[in-house]
C-alpha cells in the first residue's frame, strides 16, 4: 500500500461535506481535518467521524501546518480570492478551489489535467462547466467548431443561495470555460433551475455549430470514449442522447446522476465539481507519491 | 368600476417574436412602435422573445440584433414606455446596464419561474439602483399554489420591484384562478399588480377581464394576440372591453386596429387560433413558446403531438426547456420501432 496525501476541506457546508466523504474513499488522499469558522452539524458531523475540526477556520492550517498537503476550499469566492488562496500558497500547500473564483488555472481532470498540476491552485470551474466542457472538447477533437451553446438544468433544491446570488459569475465562468477547454470559438450557457418533484437529475444539452465536413459516427466515438473516462470518477455521468445532427447542429445530452454521499443523487450537479475536485487531488497525489510508491 | 385606471403593456414585439421564429425587423418595429405611441399604450416589450441577449439556439437566433430591436423603438417611442425581458441565467446585469446606457431602455422585466423569486435578486436589486422601472414577472404560475406565489412575490418587493406581474405562460388559468391571484397578491404585497395571459384554451381576453375585475393594475396585450402558442390576449379586444367596463386604459381603439391592420397582420407566419393542439398546451400546462417547436417535430418525426406534450408535462418542464422535445421524441420513436 502506497502513502497518502493528508487532506484539509474548509466549508463544512453541502459541497466540503460531500468532499469528504469521497475523501474518505480515495486510495490516493487521506481525509485530516475539516475547517469552519463557526460551530455547525458540518463540523460535529466531521469530528463524530473522528477527524480534526475547527472553529478557527484557515487560521488553524498556519498553526498546524502538518494536518494537510492538499486543501479544499468549498467557502466563497471572494474569501478564496483575498485570505485562502495567498495563505496556501505561503504555507506551499496544494488548493482545489471549488469556488469560482479563478484565482489558478481553470481544469478538467480528463481536459487539461497537467496544466493544472503545473501550478498549486486549481479552479474547479462549475458544475456545468465540469460536465459540458469534457463532452464540446470530445466534439471539437473531431471538428472545429464556430459556437456551442449548453442548455443545463439543476434541481432546485441542489442550487443554494450562492449560486443564486452569482448566477452571473457562474454564466461568465461556465462560458469560458467552454472556450477555452471546450475548444469552441464562441459560447453561451443558459441555466435553467427547476422545481418539480421528484427533483430532476442534472441535465446539459450541448450544441454545437460544425465548422466544415465530418462524420458524426466520429464525434460518437469521441464522446463516447470520454464519457467512458469521465464515469471513472463519476459513474452517474450518462450519454442520455448520442450525438446526432438536428437542423445542421450537434447536439448530445448528458446527465448525471450523484453517488448520494451525502447529498440525494438527483444533485448530480454537486459530484460534478466535488467527484472533479477529488480527482485532481489524486493525480496530484500520484504525481508526489508516485515515485517514492514505484 | 367607474374611473379604474389600467395599465396595458403591449408585447407584440416581444412575446409575438416566438410566433415569428423571431424574423421581426426593426422597420416592423417602427412602424408598430409608432402605432402603440400614437394609441397611447403605457409600454411597448420589445426584443428576442426569451428577451434581454434571448438569441440561442435553444429558441431560434433572432434576425436582428437586441441593439438593432431596441434602437429602432427608441427611435419613435416618447410617451410609451421602453421595456424588454429579462431572464436571469441567460442574461446578466452587465447586458441590463448595456440595453439602458446604449439602447435607451425604460423599464425591465425580470422573468423568473414562480417558485424562483431568488434567483432574479441580483437582477432586480441592479435595476431599481440604475433606474429602470423593475417588474418581478413570475412565469408558470399555475404550477404552485396561491400561498408560493406570496411567498416568491413577498421576496421580489424585498428585492425593490416596483410591481408584481405572474404569468400565465401555458394559458393553463381559469379566470377564478386569476382573481384569486390578483387579490392575494395585492392584499399580500400592497404593490401595483399584473398578469400576462395566453389564449391557448380560449381565455385570453376573459382572464385579463377576470383580473381587472379583481383590481389589476397592469394588464398584458398583444396586437391581434400576436404570441407564443394561440398568442396572448388581444390588445384590440382588451381595450374595447374595458373601455365598456368603463375601465380607462388611455389607449385609443382606432389606432390600435390600424396599427395592426397595417403592420401585423401582414407579418402574421400563422393564424392565432385556438386549436386542438393550443387546448392541449393549456390542459397539460406547458409553456406556450413550446407550441411551435412541438408541432414542427411532431410533424417532423410523424409523432402525434400530444403525446410530446404530456411527456413534457411529465418530465416537469418549465420555460426555456425546448432541448427536451429532442430527445423525448427520439425516445417515443425507439419505442416505436422496438
Amino acid at each position: 500500500m502506497h502513502q497518502k496525501l493528508k487532506v484539509a476541506i474548509i466549508g463544512p457546508g453541502n459541497i466540503g461535506t460531500d468532499l469528504m466523504f469521497k475523501v474518505m474513499r480515495s486510495e490516493w488522499l487521506e481525509m485530516s481535518a475539516m475547517l469552519g469558522v463557526v460551530e455547525s452539524e458540518g463540523l460535529k458531523r466531521a469530528r463524530n467521524l473522528g477527524f480534526i475540526t475547527s472553529t478557527d477556520g484557515i487560521h488553524y492550517l498556519e498553526e498546524h501546518t502538518e494536518i494537510a498537503d492538499v486543501v479544499f476550499d468549498a467557502t466563497m469566492a471572494s474569501l478564496h480570492k483575498d485570505l485562502h488562496a495567498p495563505l496556501l500558497a505561503k504555507l506551499n500547500k496544494f488548493a482545489v478551489d471549488l469556488t469560482p473564483a479563478a484565482v489558478g488555472v481553470s481544469v478538467s481532470p480528463v481536459v487539461n489535467p497537467e496544466e493544472g498540476l503545473k501550478g498549486n491552485n486549481v479552479n474547479m470551474i462549475t458544475c456545468v462547466g465540469q460536465a459540458s466542457t469534457a463532452a464540446l472538447h470530445a466534439i471539437t477533437n473531431v471538428v472545429p467548431v464556430s459556437y456551442a451553446e449548453v442548455i443545463a438544468q439543476t434541481a432546485s433544491k441542489s442550487d443554494g443561495p450562492a449560486t443564486r446570488k452569482n448566477i452571473d459569475e457562474f454564466t461568465y465562468t461556465t462560458q469560458n470555460a467552454l472556450c477555452r477547454l471546450g475548444g469552441a470559438k464562441e459560447a453561451r450557457v443558459f441555466s435553467v433551475i427547476n422545481p418539480c418533484k421528484p427533483e430532476c437529475n442534472m441535465r446539459n444539452t450541448i450544441m454545437a455549430i460544425p465548422e466544415g465536413g465530418y462524420d458524426i459516427k466520429d464525434v460518437e466515438k469521441s464522446v463516447r470514449e470520454m464519457v467512458a473516462r469521465v464515469q471513472e470518477y463519476i459513474p452517474g455521468y450518462a450519454l442520455t442522447l448520442p450525438p446526432m445532427v438536428n437542423n445542421g447542429v450537434i447536439t448530445t445530452i448528458i446527465t448525471v446522476t450523484g453517488a448520494g454521499d451525502f447529498l440525494p443523487t438527483y444533485a448530480g450537479n454537486l459530484d460534478m465539481e466535488t467527484a472533479s475536485g477529488v480527482r485532481m487531488a489524486e493525480l496530484y497525489a500520484q504525481k508526489i507519491l508516485g515515485g517514492a510508491n514505484a | 368600476m367607474m374611473d379604474k385606471q389600467v395599465k396595458i403593456i403591449d408585447t407584440t414585439l416581444r412575446d409575438g417574436s416566438h410566433a415569428l421564429h423571431h424574423t421581426q425587423s426593426p422597420q416592423d418595429v417602427i412602424h408598430i412602435c409608432t402605432g402603440l405611441e400614437q394609441a397611447g399604450v403605457y409600454a411597448a416589450e420589445v426584443g428576442h422573445g426569451a428577451g434581454l441577449n434571448g438569441s440561442l439556439l435553444q429558441y431560434g437566433f433572432g434576425k436582428y440584433s437586441d441593439k438593432e430591436l431596441l434602437t429602432a423603438a427608441r427611435s419613435v417611442l416618447k410617451n410609451t414606455k421602453l421595456f424588454d425581458l429579462f431572464c436571469p441565467g441567460i442574461a446578466t446585469v452587465k447586458d441590463m446596464r448595456h440595453a439602458k446606457e446604449y439602447y435607451g431602455l425604460d423599464g425591465i422585466r425580470v422573468a423568473v419561474h414562480c417558485s424562483e423569486a431568488d434567483l432574479g435578486e441580483t437582477h432586480i436589486y441592479s435595476g431599481k439602483e440604475m433606474g429602470l422601472e423593475v417588474i418581478c414577472f413570475l412565469m408558470m404560475c399555475h404550477l404552485i399554489d396561491i400561498d408560493e406565489l406570496v411567498e416568491n412575490a413577498l421576496k421580489a418587493k424585498s428585492y425593490g420591484a416596483d410591481t408584481i406581474y405572474f404569468a400565465d405562460s401555458a394559458g393553463a388559468f381559469t379566470p377564478r384562478d386569476i382573481r384569486d391571484r390578483v387579490t392575494a397578491l395585492k392584499d399580500a404585497t400592497g404593490l401595483p399588480v399584473g398578469v400576462h395571459t395566453h389564449n391557448n384554451l380560449g381565455l385570453g381576453v376573459g382572464n385579463v377581464v377576470a383580473a381587472v375585475e379583481a383590481g389589476a393594475d397592469f394588464v398584458d396585450g398583444a396586437l391581434n394576440g400576436l404570441g407564443a402558442g394561440s398568442g396572448n390576449g388581444c390588445t384590440q379586444a382588451i381595450v374595447a372591453v374595458l373601455e365598456k367596463m368603463q375601465v380607462k386604459t388611455g389607449c385609443d381603439f382606432y389606432t390600435l386596429c390600424e396599427t395592426a391592420d397595417k403592420y401585423v397582420v401582414p407579418i402574421i407566419q400563422r393564424p392565432l387560433e385556438v386549436t386542438s393542439e393550443s387546448c392541449t398546451l393549456g390542459k397539460v400546462g406547458i409553456y406556450s413558446s413550446f407550441y411551435l417547436n412541438t408541432l414542427e417535430s411532431a410533424r417532423k418525426y410523424n409523432i402525434p403531438y400530444h403525446e410530446i406534450f404530456e411527456e413534457l408535462g411529465r418530465r416537469g418542464a418549465i420555460g426555456g426547456q425546448e432541448d427536451m422535445i429532442l430527445d423525448i421524441c427520439q425516445e417515443i420513436l425507439e419505442a416505436k420501432n422496438q
